[in-house]
């Protein structure tokens, strides 16, 4: 009896393992990122960026770039923030990785920056449950997902003045 | 650190135009009291030159409102501190005014609270919550509600104009040094301390809201946005929330603290209650 038990768990176990292999590209863990000087090469969603979807996120939900980032391709939308510099011409002085590395967490390069980081899971101070002020418990969430970094990165590749 | 933050503002200044800074607009209440709204910022304030009350940040709409107290939206409520100074509360049978002949007599109050007393750091609305209890035998007052934030809001008006003078130094230094080390903590999921915005970026616009440097000499405060006053404690919480942290009790013995860190921010700008914010 005991043997078709171990078949049947290594069955079960030889089966997660391909399984997970076998899947779609699983997100990188906020964890396991390699900066590289603060850049970050691999794509966090394994999938390539949606502009359009970056362009939303850019002005509202957790992303909410603009709120300090001004961005003349996105005008028409309203009350540009100061706090940080222009996004115009972004991907003229930027690399994809680095675009990347900043939006995931820009504090590896400019430690001092006010910008959150929005790839990031631990090392929070009495951290909150989203807005509501009280305690959070439990897994916690980046501000933002892998495939909506991805697309944040997408649309700031489109921002080129030359 | 001040010499970066003077760079800071240096290339700052010189990219961008002048827009966003304070305005040059004096305020005087009622055609009498001059207020103090700009002035070089206290010694141990060691990242700033100057310091602005929050009315030069705001629009000329709402800076009106609190130009003539016929127009300041938060009188109503000084109106209905006078009265509850007046009415009898709790088994002792006693109104404020059974022992303090006129709210006039705490002309001065303001300008100096938080303050240290039997070692222990009291703020005006525990200081009239004490006495309700101990001299009155009342049930206290909500920290936030209408009746302690118009009461505080009548105490804090017989100072107006004076200037914001709390000491520091003493008994009182342990909770500044607290309260202080509060205002550097960058809280929360969007990491960001008081400084980040009010100290650093103050002048420049986030989203739709014109940074100032977060001076709490006008507070109670009548917040358009909120149509009532707002307590200190509460625009604390609110802060801290909005930085996705677990934030502080109202009435905690750390915003406290941060109260004294903050009213030393503002010594020498003037006590502007009740003041009108967006």
């Amino acid at each position: 009896m005991q043997t078709p038990k171990i078949n049947l768990i290594t069955f079960f176990f030889v089966s997660a393992i391909i399984g997970v292999a076998t899947a779609t590209f699983a997100d990188i863990h906020p964890g396991d990122i390699i900066y590289n000087d603060g850049a970050v090469k691999q794509s966090l969603s394994g999938k390539a960026g949606d502009i359009e979807s970056g362009a939303e996120i850019m002005n509202k939900g957790a992303g909410n770039c603009i709120a300090c980032h001004q961005v003349t391709a996105l005008s028409h939308l309203p009350f540009h923030g100061e706090i940080g510099p222009s996004l115009d011409g972004t991907a003229d002085r930027w690399s994809e990785a680095e675009l990347r590395g900043i939006v995931a967490n820009a504090k590896i390069w400019f430690p001092e920056t006010i910008m959150p980081a929005f790839y990031k899971t631990t090392g929070f101070i009495r951290l909150g449950d989203a807005y509501t002020g009280k305690a959070h418990e439990g897994n916690v969430e980046p501000l933002l997902t892998a495939q909506q970094i991805e697309d944040v990165v997408a649309f700031l590749m489109t921002l080129k003045e030359e | 650190m001040k010499k970066l933050a003077i760079i800071t503002v240096t290339v700052f200044l010189s990219i961008k135009a002048a827009s966003a800074d304070p305005d040059n607009d004096s305020l005087i209440i009622n055609d009498d009291i001059q207020l103090v709204t700009e002035t070089a910022a206290p010694i141990h304030l060691e990242n700033l030159d100057t310091i602005y009350s929050g009315w030069r940040f705001r629009t000329d709409e709402t800076q009106a409102l609190q130009v003539d107290d016929f127009d300041n939206p938060a009188m109503v409520f000084v109106d209905k501190a006078i009265d509850l100074f007046n009415t009898i509360d709790g088994i002792e049978g006693k109104a404020c005014v059974s022992c303090h002949e006129s709210v006039a007599q705490f002309r001065g109050l303001s300008a100096i609270m938080p303050k240290v007393i039997d070692g222990e750091l009291v703020v005006l609305e525990s200081f009239i919550n004490d006495h309700r209890d101990q001299v009155m035998g009342a049930e206290p007052w909500k920290w936030s509600g209408e009746k302690m934030q118009s009461m505080v809001a009548l105490i804090g008006l017989q100072s107006r104009g004076m200037p914001v003078n709390v000491k520091i130094d003493g008994e009182a230094r342990p909770y500044w040094e607290q309260g202080k080390e509060m205002y550097y903590t960058r809280f929360g999921q969007l990491q960001l301390s008081c400084a980040n915005c009010h100290e650093d970026n103050y002048g420049k616009m986030i989203r739709a809201d014109h940074l100032s440097q977060g001076h709490a000499n006008g507070f109670p405060t009548y917040r358009l946005k909120q149509a009532k006053l707002i307590s200190r404690h509460n625009r604390f919480r609110g802060c801290i929330r909005d930085t996705r942290a677990e934030t502080f009790a109202e009435g905690s013995d750390e915003f406290k603290a941060l109260e004294l860190y903050l009213a030393s921010r503002s010594i020498g700008l003037t006590v502007e209650t009740p003041a009108v914010r967006q």
